[in-house]
């Protein structure tokens, strides 16, 4: 029997309103592996991991998380079977303290009593959010507002994390130490799907790599295959 | 000046503020939360008056004649069924319009004010209602015929007000649940995408509003002791008044501008007239539509993108 992938999209498609986003698209990840959809502004790449949420639900395909059809389930539904998303601008609750913040993430979790362990691992990981656990989240930097949508959506020990565009207006230096961070997440046995304008950096820190244009998947492959890949190389990483 | 007038003002303002308070905690929340005016807030208050002398005569029915028994059990009552009207209201007034433009949801909460009004003043009459008064007595200080006083009914406001905005300024800002309602307010899809059903959140907060109206209601009736099926209009439009002037969406703003419009009001009773006070609120609304939008405790307001 081969292994079932932990999400499993088949033949999604999705439309705001009259405008259609995604045409029929198949993807997988498996279970441990680091998974990255890479692809230009306005590709759709938000769209298919809202969609995930059924915000919006797509108009065909479906959805699998672990084997459960997650297609059109409520949004509030869907975060309680083991997937955590760090959205697209992080979407921390500015007015909220740090500490306020990273309970938020515990919500999804009937079972809370992890609650003191898992703290202790995200502020090992992020010592800057122990330092500063007591002060608003909107007035902590962008990086340090990044380590705290992280820190939130690990609050459930996901065994699925969606992380879209954790690079978007951070610093290089922070960039790198974020994926570093990943890579540690990753080797705890977190599942990792991480969408992606920074291909490069993407690349290197996944096992396999999809492409999006337009709404298709245009590409797939390992991601040392991709990086070195013609047309990736020419359209994502600058080349010439 | 006299002295003791302003003192009698200003006890009378506090009164009067406190009350204002607690129901524009309701438009402020309500607010805060899904952006719209609930202009049927005013009329869930009315109907809080009617469930008074109601509650207080099944009580009475039943042989219970202790003030504090009489006055709590009341309270409960009021305050279940008046919240559970709140949370209805939402559901069938407002729920279906949640994703309309912005007038369509106000037009309907004028709709509920209207069907309210006309209904309880069918089925209870036009005419004034009455309950009788529970709680004697009143603190004096001055001389037999130069004094200000508090009376014990007052003092009773006062104190159940604070316990009531103590109450729910802590189950906002230190349980779970406030920080659902919180965050809901922030941003409401990510709420969801954590796990909040935020559906459950909005009613709630419908429900939290409407039992303060109710609080009110309940201590208003006691104190005043006549009411009709139009109290909710002046008190309502009284109520968001504060709620605009401390800066609507604030909590703290609620409270604050229900008890600077109670004490504005009454002084402006007491001394200048007492027969253009409500004309007073109104022009005070204007002036803070006009020069402070935001109010005194709230945010500029910045247009949602």
């Amino acid at each position: 029997m081969k292994p079932t992938p932990i999400l499993e999209l088949k033949d999604v498609s999705v439309a705001y309103g009259p405008t259609k986003v995604l045409h029929a698209v198949n993807l997988h990840v498996m279970p441990g592996e680091i998974v990255t959809l890479i692809g230009s502004n306005g590709a759709g790449k938000t769209t298919l991991l809202k969609s995930l949420y059924s915000a919006p639900a797509p108009y065909s395909g479906s959805i699998f998380l672990n084997d459960f059809d997650i297609t059109s389930i409520p949004t509030h539904e869907v975060s309680k079977r083991g997937m955590s998303l760090v959205p697209e601008g992080r979407r921390i609750f500015p007015a909220m303290s740090v500490v306020e913040n990273l309970a938020m993430g515990l919500v999804a979790c009937a079972d809370k009593s992890h609650e003191q362990a898992t703290l202790k691992k995200i502020y090992e990981l992020f010592p800057r959010l122990y330092e500063r656990r007591e002060q608003r989240a909107g007035t902590l930097s962008g990086g340090e507002q990044q380590m705290l949508a992280i820190g939130r959506s690990m609050m459930a020990k996901p065994r699925l994390l969606l992380l879209d565009e954790p690079s978007l207006g951070l610093a290089p230096l922070i960039v790198k130490a974020i994926f570093t961070t990943l890579k540690q997440i990753a080797a705890d046995g977190t599942t990792i799907f991480i969408v992606e304008q920074n291909a490069n950096q993407a690349l290197k820190l996944a096992d396999r790599a999809y492409v999006l244009a337009n709404g298709v998947i245009t590409l797939t492959g390992s991601g040392a295959e991709l990086l070195s890949h013609d047309e990736v190389r020419k359209a994502y990483l600058g080349a010439h | 000046m006299d002295l003791y007038v302003l003192g009698q003002q200003i006890v009378n303002g506090l009164v009067l503020g406190s009350t204002y308070g607690l129901i524009a905690v309701g438009y402020t929340m309500v607010y805060g939360i899904i952006g719209m005016i609930n202009f049927a807030h005013g009329e869930v208050y009315m109907v809080s008056a009617y469930l008074t002398a109601i509650g207080l005569a099944v009580l009475a029915y039943f042989g219970i004649s202790s003030p504090w028994l009489l006055i709590s059990l009341t309270m409960v009552f009021a305050i279940l069924f008046t919240s559970l009207l709140g949370i209805t209201i939402e559901r069938l007034a407002y729920r279906p319009l949640r994703k309309a433009n912005r007038l369509a949801p106000l037009i309907s909460a004028i709709g509920v004010s209207l069907i309210l009004q006309n209904y309880v003043q069918l089925s209870q009459g036009a005419k004034n209602q009455g309950v009788p008064t529970l709680i004697e007595g009143v603190f004096r200080m001055g001389s037999e015929d130069h004094f200000f006083q508090i009376t014990y009914m007052q003092m009773l406001i006062v104190v159940v007000a604070l316990i009531a905005m103590g109450l729910l300024n802590f189950v906002v800002q230190k349980t779970a649940l406030g920080r659902a309602c919180r965050a809901t307010q922030q941003d409401r899809q990510m709420a969801q995408i954590l796990g909040i059903d935020t559906d459950k959140v909005i009613a709630l907060v419908f429900g939290i509003g409407a039992a303060l109206a109710a609080v009110a209601g309940v201590l208003i009736t006691l104190n005043y002791g006549s009411f009709d099926f139009f109290v909710g209009f002046v008190t309502g439009i009284k109520a968001f008044t504060a709620a605009v002037l401390g800066g609507i969406g604030s909590l703290p703003g609620a409270m604050l501008g229900g008890i600077l419009l109670g004490l504005a009001e009454s002084l402006f009773s007491g001394f200048v007239n007492s027969d253009y006070k409500d004309v007073f609120a109104f022009a005070l609304l204007v002036g803070i539509l006009i020069f402070r939008p935001s109010g005194l405790l709230g945010k500029p307001s910045v247009e949602k993108v």
